[in-house]
């Protein structure tokens, strides 16, 4: 579904990926593992057009990504749940919402809605509060939330994990695997490696800006390596 | 000091400042969308408010000179002449922002800020150009039309033209417009979630540029209806007769809490009433030491006192880092 080859991204001279290259085929959760400034951010940030290339290739169901704008590149299907949340505070968890499906015009919209409720109940109870005034975890539900209602092919997801109590990181990680279940494709960036691997089907292992580890989610969890620098063994 | 004139007069000066105050807050909407979306002052917008006054004088000339400003009910001669203003003003800040802003949107601040101090002087001359070959004069005033000019004695000290009450009205219903726009539709919500978050905006398929354009039409079209409703009002007006309003509505802005519309139609009636106070009273209370003629000064007095002491303005929120 998604393919990326031979990525590089720089900001200014500092090179952030050299020659990434991953895939990501349908119903697949494949999770992108890493240190911090490995270079995971900067490649969900690539395929969703925020940042542009150098060089190398993206894309979805063989049509290119590279150079489209990042509102179209939405358009095709991708929902980006970015680092730090970025909810807008200042509207309301319905309008949060509502901007999650902005460019549709079609019916589906509130079945949608529904869904995102029966994943996240909270967010129904807090539907006319100002975002700004949630809690971290809900501000994490209410940003899967917003991406959910474009209702996405794939959805790329920066660390959900981050700042969350750990009973908050279990109970988002389970609402992932759930989305999956229900037939979205996840690209998954993640620190905590032991979260990301317990639900994820393949995984890649990013270092300084580069590939270093592939395979399927129990091979990288038997890995020696990935055992020792990120699994804490 | 007569006690009894100051109280006489006092509900014609909240009067006179309601109106100046709407007219403020029209123009300050421009400033502060602007600023919301882009934090940046548009300054050449005190000639895009201008602009939509001359839109609106040449309609009226050209309809006087056809003899049909009297044929035509006047409410809709003013509401064509308003939405031409509206559409020149509206178009022209768009043109403005493609033209001498967005090629600069990724330049160090102070450079689409000397662009637009630039684009202002050059619309202004661009004005007195046109209309002194067009006209042979850039000094232009708006043709009377009898039914506005009827004074309504409301009591034995107050009456009021009839002009004045439909400026009155029409800037409130246009704020009521605008507010349903911003609050209540897809597009408003999308714009208010530019004005917080590009990049995120960009990820909800949002089109930002489309929505900064939409912003400067917007803004724009606000102004141009505040220049009509000047023209109409006060009757004269010349190519720089926006600077100083414009200056004050930006004032107005600031004192609402720039970036912030409610704060905007707040600033501007607020700045409004305080320089009508001080035209009538300053020289009353003073025993005519200050005369109205201080009324300027007493404006931006207050832009220097918001700016020490609440620099964030009555409405607006203390700017906090981004995580």
């Amino acid at each position: 579904m998604l393919q990326v080859d031979a990525l590089d991204v720089s900001y200014g001279k500092i090179r952030a990926l050299k020659g990434v290259g991953l895939e990501v085929a349908r119903g697949e959760i494949v999770a992108v593992l890493g240190n911090n400034g490995a270079g995971k951010t900067t490649t969900l940030k690539t395929i969703s057009g925020l940042l542009r290339p150098t060089r190398g290739t993206i894309s979805l169901d063989s049509e290119p990504l590279v150079g489209v704008p990042p509102h179209a590149i939405v358009l095709k299907g991708i929902a980006h749940v970015p680092e730090g949340r970025r909810i807008f505070n200042r509207l309301t968890v319905r309008e949060n919402l509502m901007m999650g499906a902005y460019p549709r015009r079609d019916a589906g919209i509130a079945a949608d809605l529904d869904r995102v409720f029966a994943l996240f109940p909270r967010l129904q109870e807090r539907i006319a509060q100002v975002a700004g005034t949630l809690s971290g975890g809900e501000q994490q539900m209410l940003a899967i939330g917003r991406a959910l209602m474009l209702s996405p092919r794939l959805l790329l997801l920066d660390e959900p994990s981050m700042g969350l109590a750990p009973v908050l990181v279990e109970q988002i990680f389970d609402t992932v695997a759930d989305i999956n279940r229900q037939g979205t494709t996840i690209l998954l960036v993640e620190q905590n490696a032991a979260m990301a691997l317990s639900i994820a089907h393949r995984g890649y292992v990013l270092e300084t800006g580069s590939i270093a580890l592939a395979g399927t989610a129990a091979e990288l969890a038997d890995n020696a390596e990935v055992r020792r620098a990120y699994l804490g063994e | 000091m007569d006690l009894q004139l100051l109280v006489d007069i006092f509900p014609q000066v909240v009067l006179d400042g309601i109106i100046l105050g709407f007219m403020y807050a029209l123009i300050a909407l421009g400033y502060t969308m602007v600023y919301g979306v882009l934090e940046f002052i548009n300054f050449a917008h005190s000639e895009i408010f201008i602009i939509g006054a001359f839109v609106g004088v040449e309609l009226l000339l050209g309809l006087q000179s056809l003899g049909a400003l009297d044929a035509v009910p006047w409410p809709l001669v003013l509401l064509l002449a308003l939405l031409v203003g509206m559409a020149g003003s509206g178009l022209l800040a768009v043109t403005v922002e493609r033209v001498a802003y967005r090629p600069l949107r990724s330049a160090p601040r102070l450079i689409p800020l000397i662009s637009a101090i630039g684009v202002s002087f050059f619309l202004q001359d661009m004005i007195r150009l046109f209309e002194s070959l067009w006209h042979n004069a850039f000094n232009l005033v708006y043709p009377t039309i009898d039914a506005l000019n009827v004074r309504l004695e409301l009591t034995r000290t107050i009456d009021v033209p009839v002009k004045s009450l439909v400026v009155i009205l029409a800037a409130l219903g246009m704020l009521g417009v605008l507010w349903v726009l911003v609050n209540r539709t897809k597009v408003g919500t999308a714009i208010r979630a530019v004005a917080e978050d590009q990049a995120a905006a960009s990820l909800m398929g949002i089109n930002v540029n489309r929505i900064i354009s939409l912003t400067f039409l917007i803004g724009g079209a606000m102004g141009g209806a505040a220049g009509v409703l000047f023209g109409v009002q006060y009757g004269l007006i010349n190519p720089y007769s926006g600077f100083i309003p414009g200056l004050k509505a930006f004032t107005a802005a600031v004192l609402g809490g720039i970036g912030n519309i409610p704060g905007a139609m707040l600033g501007g009636i607020v700045l409004g009433l305080l320089e009508a106070f001080a035209a009538s009273y300053l020289s009353l209370l003073t025993g005519g030491a200050f005369g109205a003629e201080y009324k300027d000064i007493f404006a931006f007095s207050v832009l220097i006192l918001i700016l020490i002491f609440r620099p964030r303005g009555l409405l607006g929120e203390v700017v906090r880092g981004r995580a």
